[in-house]
């Protein structure tokens, strides 16, 4: 649905030269809600704005919905613009309008007549959660409603694709959740795309099908969030199920296992201890509900060096858990 | 010299302060409409043209847009920076050129709009570069050209500081009609400097000064009532509500 090829962009200003992108390669699938973590100066908010060209790539392409923006005129692009919705960390609301007009904004500007308009804004309104609000002012509205008007006037146009710029970083934990959810619901409703930016790793936890990690304007990994999970050494997996540096003995052997589907409610450890008679120790562990499925990493301590523990670790990666030794 | 005691003074003081009054209000009023009319566009054209602007590359030539944006700081700077009594005997050609005198309201009203429309183009562009420029994306993102940006976000939501702006033009609008009286512009700098100081009427004086006052006060008050109505800014109460607020609400079960 979405596709950025090889996308580079340079930012001067002076004698200073930043290179937001570089050679960045993405590809969302219809239906899916794909998220780029990053941390800020990352390049993810000129990413976002590569993919409906609020920021012109200095070279490669972009392709939304089957059409290639960078390859378009100006007045080719502001149509093609009108399938992709944007919401933004802070709301970017016009005062001056009720919670309705700020909604209509959208059709106005594609030319949908009065009684139409005032239909469509209504509709979706209600399907955010704030028919009732409809003749407020965005300056007497909450941060959690004010992102359901900018959500509400970037679905508007009925886009094919919605894009997210860090929507819920300005908001408190409990409002980022029900955004997240209307987020999820929409996709799921409307089958839209949805690609989203944010530093946020509860973001990705929580509404995510596909994730991808960027640093310093690269992307350096991504990937399907099942099959990340199922990765030795993924990066984004390991901020998924965040375990720490945990202490250990020099002498004993440390493992991380990496449970996902079919394996995550095996009883491991009480194999481990019957089979090998082994006194196994958990150091740590973490397990979230990820696409439905519970997924998890669990930090084990063994006895005696990992040469000695050979034969119960190659034990459990035949079992189809992904193994890996810390510290090595 | 006139003497208050005439049994006509006051009916002739009232007759000649209506027709000043008439003229000044005729003078300021067309001056005014004209400044709008001419320094709105002009305004948003001195931001739009500046470097990231809306209109930086102006009919697809980003020289264009830069050759305007100097051209145009640089006739603002001068209207701006020139002393109106000056401007005034130098634009008399123009003003003759324009409508066909340069005596009586209607001549002043030429030099009263050159002056103020770079006043008030500088006012628009103050305004308009306070608009967070989140919105101009915003509204990018939907596929807004620029002239619907212009129409829907820049100028509706900086409506609010350019009717304070205005006020401020409307009022140096009418303290330069005074001094138009000087050149027999006529309006109340007329009545004050004909009666008040060359035949001495105190009366006179004070009487055009108390009209000139009234007459700002309403329009100051008249623009910030409007300002205000536009301003659309979130009341305190609203923003954070108080205890006694949050209890209420609590006890209705509502929270």
């Amino acid at each position: 649905m979405i596709s950025v090829q090889h996308v580079s962009k340079t930012f001067r200003s002076g004698a200073s030269v930043t290179a937001a992108l570089q050679d960045v390669s993405l590809e969302v699938a219809e239906g899916e809600i794909f998220g780029v973590i990053g941390q800020s100066g990352a390049g993810k908010s000129t990413l976002i704005r590569a993919v409906n060209l609020l920021e012109r790539p200095d070279s490669g392409t972009v392709t939304v919905a089957g059409d290639e923006l960078t390859a378009m005129s100006p007045a080719e692009l502001l149509r093609a613009r009108r399938k992709i919705g944007m919401v933004f960390q802070h709301f970017n609301l016009l005062a001056g309008r009720t919670v309705r007009g700020n909604v209509e904004l959208g059709l106005e500007i594609i030319g949908v007549d009065g009684d139409e308009r005032r239909r469509r804004a209504l509709e979706i309104l209600d399907l955010v959660g704030l028919a009732d609000k409809a003749g407020s002012y965005p300056a007497e509205l909450s941060g959690g409603q004010k992102q359901r008007v900018g959500i509400a006037r970037a679905l508007a146009g009925k886009p094919k694709v919605l894009l997210s710029d860090e929507a819920t970083s300005a908001l408190d934990p409990e409002t980022t959740r029900s955004i997240l959810d209307l987020f999820k619901r929409i996709n799921a409703d409307l089958g839209l795309t949805v690609l989203l930016i944010t530093h946020e790793m509860e973001v990705i936890k929580r509404i995510c099908d596909s994730a991808a990690l960027i640093e310093n304007g690269r992307i350096v990994e991504q990937g399907r969030i099942v099959s990340l999970i199922s990765t030795a050494g993924s990066r984004l997996a390991h901020e998924l199920f965040p375990l720490g540096d945990a202490p250990h003995s020099a002498g004993d052997t440390v493992i991380d296992i990496t449970f996902s589907g079919g394996s995550a409610d095996r009883p491991v450890i009480a194999q481990l201890a019957r089979t090998y008679g082994l006194d196994v120790s958990i150091l740590g562990a973490a397990i979230e509900t990820i696409g439905g499925n519970q997924a998890g990493r669990t930090r084990l301590q063994l006895p005696g060096s990992p040469s000695a523990n050979l034969r119960p670790i190659e034990d459990l990666r035949s079992q189809g858990m992904l193994v890996e030794i810390v510290g090595e | 010299m006139i003497d208050p005691s005439a049994p006509d003074f006051w009916s002739g003081l009232f007759q000649v302060l209506l027709v000043g009054t008439g003229q000044t209000l005729y003078m300021v009023g067309v001056a005014l409409l004209i400044t709008i009319i001419v320094g709105l566009p002009l305004g948003i054209v001195l931001v739009g043209t500046e470097p990231g602007g809306l209109f930086e590359k102006l009919f697809g030539s980003r020289r264009l847009g830069q050759v305007v944006n100097k051209v145009l700081e640089f006739v603002v700077n001068l209207g701006r920076s020139v002393p109106f009594i000056i401007l005034m005997v130098a634009l008399i050609p123009f003003t003759r050129l324009v409508v066909g005198t340069f005596i009586g309201p209607t001549a002043a009203i030429v030099p009263l709009a050159v002056v103020a429309i770079p006043f008030f183009a500088r006012m628009v562009e103050i305004a308009i570069k306070e608009v967070d420029t989140g919105l101009i994306e915003a509204a990018e993102s939907l596929g807004a050209t620029r002239w619907q940006i212009v129409s829907k976000v820049l100028v509706p939501e900086a409506l609010s500081p350019m009717i304070l702006g205005l006020s401020t033009t409307v009022t140096s609008i009418i303290n330069f009609s005074a001094m138009v009286g000087t050149v027999a512009g006529g309006g109340l700098g007329d009545v004050a400097v004909r009666y008040g100081y060359q035949r001495y009427s105190t009366i006179h004086m004070v009487a055009v000064i108390i009209v000139i006052f009234v007459i700002v006060m309403v329009l100051q008050g008249l623009a910030t009532m409007l300002a205000k109505r536009f301003a659309h800014k979130s009341r305190p109460e609203r923003a954070e509500p108080t205890s006694a607020a949050l209890r209420a609400s609590a006890t209705a079960g509502s929270v």
